[in-house]
């Protein structure tokens, strides 16, 4: 272990140190509401940076799966009443599973036609889960949590778990760009053909890539129901992730991992505090405006504003 | 059966725009249908001051539709083509644009359907013992109309057949001394325009609320991979099957299912044949 990932790591558990700490505090039940909410898009900006950023392929799914890991919890939960562990593991899993199909697409669909194809995924599953009455079809289903969490509310407790697969989400991330991995998804992000006949073995990336992604947005999913109690399709497969998870990465630069979580904090930070004292709808509206306003203008994001004003 | 067909000619009108701009152009333009939806909210707004056909105001808005058009691609032609990066942020800039323009309309107008009642709207014909109502047989007509004015705008005029050009060497028509910017800002704009008259056949035919738009990305994008990505006939044949698809979907499993067929069609025509029915 070099001594930076040793630091890396001294890091990642100063922050899960820090978020228990802060559950310990009980603040305003709100902080830990909202925060749960940033958090997670910490996990989904990451997630989708890890294909969209790393890869260059741009995937309009996200909701999808998202939904997936929700919604096997929620399966889960029907059925066997299983632990929170159980729900994360399973939710990702199914994602993967899901994100490996998306990766033998991308066989036969680059660009354009990939991210078409992920927004019709998206749109075939709701309509297959809107019809699956065991689940809540379109009406929904109430999921109670279960009583006596290990520590604080449930909501706290939750955010805990937050903390921990949002760090743990982000060395994924960190470990894959310093790799030869994600030096192979780079060389086939610049130029496809070039880095197959460099002898990159770009299917292998690009399942691994999609695979990755995949089960990390299943992880973000999977708490969900036990979040928001009430899950309904509309809800769980909101493009409000699609725009989210595209947005973020952009907004904080997409090369590297730092960028998804200085873009998901800002830009959730910023959500939340429009929800609260504005609208909700005036905080996707800030969303639309901030992402078209940093693709026209700063393409790199703000990691690249920075790096150009050091001069590098 | 004879639903599904009158419903096809409407969804070429609606894809005629993505046809355009998509297929011969390569401009993923994803926020489409979000034009579609101000053509539709346009209509509502003449209809209920004025009193206005909303076909009527479909067809006088089309220059101020070609204008926004123009506009759009200036901007992204300036931001993206020119530095040779279009594909990646430019798909993202028009999924911005989408966003921005169903928030902006559902800040304005609220999230009530909304739907404008003609006179002939609630009238039938009776055609060899089938009903036929005049709210799908209208937008259909106007669609077909609108299929064909385009073929022939593409085949038989200068900046048609300039168009055609541009999508297939813009080098050699460079070379030639035509400016393919310019002949891609019309194009763009002709395909905005189209949006203005589809949003208003949209809205005599059903209510709309401003995230209509993403019921309709699938079906535009079907419909124009399908039809062979610009081929303006194959638009309409696509178009089509993909109407008759839907409603004996509709008929037989239930009309929760019909968004999934478009959807569907879309999914299979990509993984097995991405140069559609009639690819070049």
């Amino acid at each position: 272990m070099t001594p930076r990932s040793g630091l890396a790591w001294l890091a990642g558990l100063g922050v899960v140190g820090a978020g228990i700490a802060l559950a310990g505090l009980r603040v305003n039940p709100y902080v830990y509401f909202a925060g749960y909410v940033i958090l997670q898009y910490v996990v989904i900006a990451t997630a989708w940076n890890i294909l969209g950023g790393y890869a260059g392929y741009v995937n309009f799914g996200t909701p999808a799966f998202f939904a997936m890991g929700a919604y096997t919890a929620v399966f889960l939960i029907q059925s066997l009443r299983a632990p929170l562990p159980v729900l994360i593991l399973a939710g990702g899993l199914v994602a993967a599973l899901l994100g490996l199909g998306i990766g033998y697409l991308t066989l036969r669909l680059r660009g354009v036609f990939f991210s078409i194809a992920t927004l019709a995924l998206s749109v075939v599953l709701q309509t297959m889960i809107i019809n699956w009455e065991y689940v809540g079809g379109s009406r929904g289903l109430s999921v109670i949590r279960p009583s006596g969490p290990p520590f604080g509310s449930y909501v706290t407790f939750l955010f805990t778990v937050m903390v921990g697969l949002a760090v743990l989400s982000v060395m994924v991330a960190r470990f894959i760009e310093r790799s030869w991995i994600g030096r192979g998804l780079a060389a086939l992000r610049d130029n496809e053909e070039a880095a197959e006949c460099m002898g990159v073995p770009t299917l292998r990336l690009k399942l691994f890539a999609t695979t990755i992604s995949g089960f990390l947005l299943g992880v973000a999913g999977a708490p969900f129901p036990y979040y928001v109690t009430f899950v309904e399709p509309n809800s769980a497969f909101a493009l409000d992730y699609a725009v989210n998870a595209l947005a973020m990465p952009m907004i904080g630069g997409t090369t590297s991992w730092a960028g998804p979580v200085i873009g998901a904090v800002l830009l959730g930070t910023a959500q939340q505090l429009a929800t609260v004292t504005i609208s909700s709808e005036m905080n996707l509206f800030i969303v639309g405006v901030v992402l078209v306003a940093f693709v026209v203008l700063a393409p790199e994001g703000i990691l690249g504003l920075v790096r150009r004003l050091r001069g590098r | 059966m004879v639903a599904g067909l009158l419903l096809g000619g409407f969804y070429a009108a609606v894809s005629l725009g993505v046809s355009l701009i998509f297929g011969l152009l390569d401009i993923a333009n994803i926020a489409q249908p979000a034009f579609v939806i101000l053509g539709s909210y346009a209509a509502y707004v003449m209809n209920d001051a004025l009193g206005l056909d909303p076909i009527l105001t479909g067809l006088l808005l089309t220059p101020l539709f070609y204008g926004l058009g123009a506009l759009v691609y200036r901007v992204y032609y300036a931001s993206f083509e020119r530095r040779g990066e279009e594909s990646l942020r430019g798909l993202v800039f028009f999924f911005g644009i989408l966003f921005i323009m169903e928030v902006s309309l559902s800040l304005t107008f609220g999230v009530d359907y909304r739907l404008v009642q003609t006179a002939y709207t609630s009238k039938s014909i009776d055609l060899g013992g089938v009903g036929i109502a005049f709210r799908y047989l209208v937008p259909c007509l106007v669609g077909i109309a609108m299929t064909a004015g385009l073929y022939l705008f593409l085949g038989r005029t200068f900046y048609g057949r300039a168009i055609m050009a541009v999508s297939q060497d813009q080098l050699a028509l460079r070379l030639m001394g035509a400016n393919p910017v310019q002949i891609k800002t019309i194009a763009f704009g002709v395909g905005i325009a189209a949006a203005s008259l589809a949003g208003a056949l949209l809205i005599s035919i059903a209510p709309v609320i401003p995230s209509t738009d993403r019921d309709y990305i699938g079906r535009m994008f079907a419909i124009t991979v399908l039809g062979g990505m610009g081929s303006i006939g194959g638009t309409l044949v696509a178009a089509v099957v993909l109407g008759v698809a839907e409603s004996l979907m509709a008929t037989f499993f239930g009309p929760s299912w019909s968004l999934a067929v478009s959807f569907g069609i879309l999914l299979l025509a990509l993984a097995v044949r991405p140069a559609g029915l009639f690819g070049r």
